[in-house]
């Protein structure tokens, strides 16, 4: 099962594939594509070079934005001269200390020195290096690394990655669900190879997409949606397989009433079209978007205004033509998403999901109460919330409502740590909230007792006792 | 029932939770004509499980009630048999994500201790991947595979009962991620190296203590390992209560008094007669696991 020294292909970068850049802690996903130019970190290449090099190699920018390799030498320069200080007491902030000025420092970058050349500058022409003593020094070096080394790191997407790039970059997209919590969503919700997965996020596809990867394509997610379709940006930044799009599905949550009444009908050319037009006869139904079409205002005043010129009249004919196609491709497009949508229904008809992640800037208690039906019992569900208190409603309605066990409110708290010789202390910045999950299982509902009548696990207010004692 | 393939009924031989209530829950193995006492009575294999539908509720003799629940990952954490300290979900979940893990990895672990992690790693790699686990303890390295075995995951894990420390993983060149849960990481930190694949992967440590985390950050960093990154992560819950505060008695208002009459027909609000005002709050529990671990985290480039 060893590794095959010549099975690198898969290891490689290859054109159309979608990557993440990365340097320092700061990550962009893109997808590679010829000639096209890429800004990150206030520097700007191209990506051309790239290709056919192995995922995780660092590349340095060099002049035109073509990208090089980086040679493996790395912590040498700080090693040489090992003259240090012991403490601060001589070191004076006159300002004076740097001799090369923003000018020299220009003029050595125009020259075409890299990062850490400029860097051995710096370090010989500042007075005070040497006094520094040896962590100062390791500290000064960091610092300007992060200012003048060009380098990139290109790496192949993951859940991991694109969680803390998103958490980073765009945490209002995600409605500030950090990377820990949404670990904490995967594994409360069970999420694995084989099962039927429900999901409700406006998350830019960052849930789903984590979903997806832990299902490896096994087994199916219906992705509910609200307005008139799902977002997935974020899906495509995984790069996942052509065949993992066939474990996807979707469903529009405005159908949801419809259909848990049975009233859904599933032969309706356009889901988001009112229900009344699913019994008109299929002919009539199909012709309909056509018709629409042709009569729309911009269409309507290019034929009168080029109908006399004999040459534009060919034109027209091909534009009659284009658009018989476009209408054409609309209808099996239609028909396409008419079939989706039955299939979508079909899946949650049974009733039978094996789990349910929801991650949305609406309120989560009604998105909960009525995505919850459509659960077998004994099947984990997970509700995140940037807010504690919608979920805490939500806590207080399922109790009420029964049909759940295990409920849990719960939030992380992260701290990451820098760890050095002599230096390890937690970082001085953390993050001030990751938002709230609720999780609980799913049981079958008692048919024999109401459900006001289930066990409270909420003990009473302790105001009774207090009364008694005042009494 | 399987960990990693959801079914529908209750089945001789299965493994099923049995959720008692407010986090307490039981693994009971089901058996024809077997028993079980619970604090609610006797559950009788035959008739209250065999057959019933995961998630229906179980009368046991003396009247109270149960849920059995399908095992997961996560419930089997909560409620296996300790032979170790072990790892609970909030570590767990961290540890999947970061290390990379889904269907199809093959990741090395140890020590294996009670299994809790494993478990979690074999619902995660499954159909296709593998765990190459390592447990030096004989008798712990035995009750485990017998677990996997009883839980129908053996076909996704090796177990095998040697230091880890001297003889490494008992594999080379396969593995996408390894995990350390041991005393002396560091001195596993070569075998994690040559177990993973030589295109690379992701490395994981747990330990305790921070003299722990230096000195496996050190051997990392020596064994040419990247982007070594050292985290905590503690769970909170928050318990959701109804909770009413008594509104103070400021005695008569001497601006009411503009209305004579109202202040007549108004009931006597001194006595024992307190307003109060009740709301909806979540309050932490009493006492909390301050510190489970630290968590070291690694990237192994190709070499």
């Amino acid at each position: 099962m060893a590794d095959n020294g010549d099975d690198d292909s898969q290891y490689r970068i290859k054109e159309g594939d979608f990557i993440v850049l990365k340097r320092g802690d700061i990550f962009k996903a893109m997808q590679i594509q010829p000639r096209k130019k890429v800004i990150f970190e206030k520097q700007w290449f191209f990506l051309d070079n790239a290709v056919g090099h192995l995922y995780s190699t660092t590349f340095e920018i060099v002049s035109g934005g073509t990208l090089q390799p980086q040679k493996l030498k790395d912590t040498e320069s700080s090693s040489d001269a090992k003259e240090a200080g012991t403490d601060n007491r001589n070191i004076v902030d006159d300002g004076k200390s740097q001799k090369l000025t923003r000018d020299d420092i220009e003029t050595l970058k125009e020259q075409g020195l890299n990062g850490q050349e400029i860097i051995q500058q710096l370090i010989e022409n500042s007075s005070t290096f040497r006094d520094k003593t040896e962590y100062a020094q390791d500290k000064y070096i960091k610092k300007k690394k992060k200012k003048y080394e060009n380098t990139v790191t290109i790496l192949r997407p993951s859940c991991r990655i694109l969680a803390m790039m998103y958490h980073g970059r765009e945490p209002g997209k995600i409605c500030h669900l950090r990377y820990d919590t949404l670990a904490q969503m995967l594994t409360l919700a069970n999420i694995h190879a084989g099962s039927k997965v429900l999901v409700f996020e406006t998350c830019a596809g960052l849930v789903l997409g984590s979903i997806m990867e832990r299902m490896g394509g096994y087994g199916s997610v219906i992705q509910m949606y609200p307005g008139s379709g799902p977002v997935r940006a974020g899906v495509e930044s995984f790069g996942f397989p052509a065949h993992f799009q066939d474990m996807l599905h979707e469903f529009p949550i405005c159908h949801v009433n419809a259909l848990l009444a049975g009233t859904l009908d599933t032969t309706a050319k356009d889901p988001s079209a009112d229900k009344k037009h699913s019994n008109m006869a299929e002919e009539e139904e199909q012709n309909q978007p056509e018709a629409e079409q042709q009569g729309s205002p911009e269409e309507q005043s290019l034929e009168t205004n080029t109908s006399d010129d004999k040459g534009q009249d060919q034109e027209e004919k091909e534009k009659d033509k284009r658009k018989e196609a476009k209408a054409q491709e609309r209808k099996v497009k239609l028909e396409e998403k008419r079939k989706k949508l039955a299939a979508a229904a079909t899946l949650l008809e049974g009733r039978n999901a094996d789990g349910l992640v929801i991650a949305s800037r609406f309120h989560p208690c009604p998105v909960l109460m009525g995505l919850l039906k459509f659960l077998s019992p004994s099947r984990p569900f997970v509700v995140y919330s940037q807010y504690k208190e919608p979920l805490i409603e939500c806590y207080t309605k399922l109790k009420e409502h029964g049909g759940t066990v295990n409920l849990r409110l719960t939030d992380t708290w992260l701290r990451h740590y820098q760890v050095l010789p002599n230096r390890t202390h937690p970082l001085l910045l953390i993050s001030g909230g990751g938002g709230y999950l609720l999780s609980g299982t799913t049981v079958a509902m008692d048919r024999s007792k109401p459900a006001g009548s289930q066990r409270a696990e909420e003990p009473a207010p302790k105001r009774l006792k207090l009364t008694d004692t005042e009494g | 029932m399987s960990f990693v393939e959801y079914s529908d009924f209750v089945q001789d031989g299965d493994v099923a939770i049995i959720y008692l209530g407010h986090e307490s829950t039981m693994p009971v193995k089901v058996q024809k004509g077997a028993q079980t006492q619970t604090r609610y009575g006797v559950i009788r294999h035959s008739t209250d499980l065999i057959g019933q539908r995961y998630g229906s509720k179980v009368t046991c003799s003396k009247g109270g009630w149960v849920h059995v629940l399908h095992p997961t990952p996560e419930l089997w954490t909560v409620s296996l048999p300790h032979r170790t300290q072990i790892l609970y979900t909030t570590d767990i979940a961290t540890i999947t994500m970061m290390l990379e893990l889904k269907p199809g990895s093959i990741v090395c672990e140890s020590g294996t201790g009670s299994g809790s992690l494993s478990h979690a790693i074999l619902r995660t790699i499954a159909p296709t991947g593998h765990l190459h686990t390592v447990e030096f303890h004989q008798q712990r390295a035995e009750k485990v595979a017998e677990e996997f075995k009883e839980h129908r995951v053996d076909h996704l894990v090796t177990v095998r009962n040697q230091d880890v420390c001297k003889e490494g993983f008992g594999v080379t060149g396969v593995a996408d991620a390894v995990f350390l849960d041991i005393p002396s990481p560091w001195e596993a930190v070569g075998h994690a190296k040559a177990a993973m694949k030589k295109h690379g992967g992701r490395v994981c440590s747990f330990s305790p203590c921070i003299e722990q985390v230096q000195r496996t950050c050190e051997a990392l960093a020596d064994k040419g390992f990247k982007e070594i990154s050292t985290m905590e992560i503690l769970l909170r819950v928050h318990d959701v209560r109804t909770v009413s505060l008594s509104l103070p008695d400021f005695g008569p208002d001497p601006s009411a008094q503009t209305q004579p009459d109202t202040r007549e027909d108004a009931p006597p609000t001194s006595g024992p007669n307190h307003a109060s005002l009740t709301l909806k709050t979540t309050t932490p529990p009493r006492e909390i696991p301050g510190h489970t671990g630290y968590l070291t985290f690694a990237t192994k480039p190709r070499t």
